[in-house]
């Protein structure tokens, strides 16, 4: 029994409640530090820098898995492959090509009206080296950092539409915050008939909501929800969502509206930042510019 | 302190090494339903040596090493520190009675301290996210089932020759 019951000739430092109560109330104020101020991202970075060398060596295997599970496709599926990308070609062409007249035709019509011109923004490609575990955070991890120029608060989106936010940046890769996730806002407007919203995400990877709209207002089945571009963050004409059911109970101010995002987050490995984006002039009354993660209260009108 | 351990060597390097297997177990891609069984390898491991070593490995060693689990899991700065904390102070609480009974029989009285290292670690998440997090509950059960494998398989890492004279 002595190894459980050391001997107390000398007595060695303070009994484990006392430690426990240092270290809780050490990890407690870390705790509120995090949460309230978010000052501990250079800590981070420092950690991160000796932890994301081993997480990418461990996620290789699987990745070397999937690579060669492509490498082996069958010829008559990758003729399939090509033939239907042709197709896509041809028929996306034909569209481009109005696009680009329309395109000359609406920067026309906006000189003539003095209206600004749509902001140009660059794109860099970036790929998911890491998912995080937490099923109610889905935060993916991609593979570039401070050193390819990415900052927080960039937009990250697939070929379909917008995927999320950069909230983290670390020197190597950056962490992405999900539009799905909980209380992550996103201004959209509807295609159809250019009503301006705010669509929220609900925590689930396959919802979004929209939360304070008036029961009466314009809003359809199927409607496509396009980033407006009103907060600066976002580029505008981006689609986000599509709507997929509403509720109108008129005993409840708003009406329920559930949509479902438009960009495949779990489908594919390449996702686009998009960078270079011009700032909007600085609005009348500046507010604080802290990423849209943290808690938020959102005020009721 | 070497009195009370005669037959075992130096038992830093075991521990750091299998601190460091069990960081890496954590951070390989789970997914879906092997993420939520997923036992708390950190944990356990920890557990292992704050009974066994307790001179060693204690409630500060546990609260680093939550922190750097932190880091790797981006959750709070804290979260896991304090969940381990908890748990190396549940050890220092009860390691005797752990260790007093045979392998078997430990398992159960291993589960509890997991299940609090899973209290504590949810009700932040509670408090801060404002959700429970039910889906690593499974996990604590698997993580009590690992430590008979991983308390033989530690015990063997880190007195290769000693006589089975245990010091009990």
């Amino acid at each position: 029994m002595d190894n459980a019951q050391p001997v107390r000739f000398f007595k060695r430092g303070y009994p484990p409640p006392v430690r426990f109560a240092f270290f809780a109330l050490l990890s407690m104020f870390l705790l509120v530090v995090d949460v309230r101020f978010r000052t501990l991202d250079t800590i981070r970075y420092g950690l991160s820098v000796l932890v994301q060398p081993v997480q990418r060596a461990l996620s290789l295997p699987f990745s070397s898995l999937h690579d060669a599970r492509e490498y082996l496709y069958t010829q008559s599926s990758l003729i399939r492959h090509s033939e239907e990308l042709q197709r896509q070609l041809d028929s996306d062409s034909a569209r481009l090509s109005q696009l680009q007249a329309l395109t000359a035709e609406n920067l026309q019509l906006r000189k003539l009206l003095e209206l600004r011109d749509r902001a140009e923004f660059r794109s860099q490609l970036a790929e998911i080296i890491y998912a995080e575990k937490d099923v109610f955070r889905r935060r993916i991890f991609l593979d570039k950092g401070t050193q390819a120029d990415i900052r927080a608060g960039q937009v990250v989106m697939d070929t379909n539409g917008i995927v999320g936010q950069i909230t983290r940046v670390y020197p190597l890769m950056s962490e992405v915050t999900l539009v799905t996730d909980k209380d992550q806002a996103v201004p959209v407007e509807v295609l159809r008939n250019g009503l301006r919203t705010v669509v929220f995400g609900s925590g689930d990877i396959d919802h979004l909501t929209i939360r304070y709209t008036p029961v009466s207002s314009d809003i359809q089945q199927g409607d496509l929800l396009m980033t407006s571009g009103i907060d600066g963050i976002y580029p505008p004409g981006l689609p986000v969502a599509r709507v997929i059911r509403i509720e109108r109970d008129a005993s409840y101010p708003f009406a329920r509206i559930l949509c479902a995002p438009i960009a495949e987050v779990d489908q594919y490995r390449h996702l686009l930042i998009l960078t270079g984006q011009t700032p909007l002039p600085a609005a009348p009354e500046p507010l604080p510019d802290e990423p849209a993660l943290g808690k938020r209260k959102v005020k009721k009108p | 302190m070497s009195a009370v351990l005669p037959h075992y060597r130096n038992p830093v390097p075991p521990i750091l090494f299998s601190m460091a297997l069990a960081m890496l177990l954590t951070w390989l891609p789970w997914h879906g339903w092997a993420l939520a069984l997923r036992p708390d390898f950190i944990a356990v491991v920890l557990l292992y040596w704050t009974t066994h070593t307790p001179h060693k490995v204690g409630i500060s060693t546990a609260w680093f090493v939550g922190l750097l689990a932190d880091v790797a899991d981006a959750s709070l700065f804290g979260q896991h520190a304090l969940a381990y904390s908890a748990l190396a102070l549940g050890s220092s609480i009860f390691k005797r009675r752990i260790l007093m009974l045979d392998l078997s029989q430990q398992t159960m009285q291993v589960f509890p301290l997991l299940l609090v290292n899973y209290l504590v670690f949810a009700a932040i998440d509670w408090v801060a996210q404002g959700h429970f997090a039910w889906s690593y509950l499974p996990g604590c059960v698997t993580s009590a089932l690992l430590w008979l494998p991983l308390t033989l398989l530690l015990q063997a890492l880190s007195r290769p020759r000693a006589p089975k004279a245990d010091s009990l």
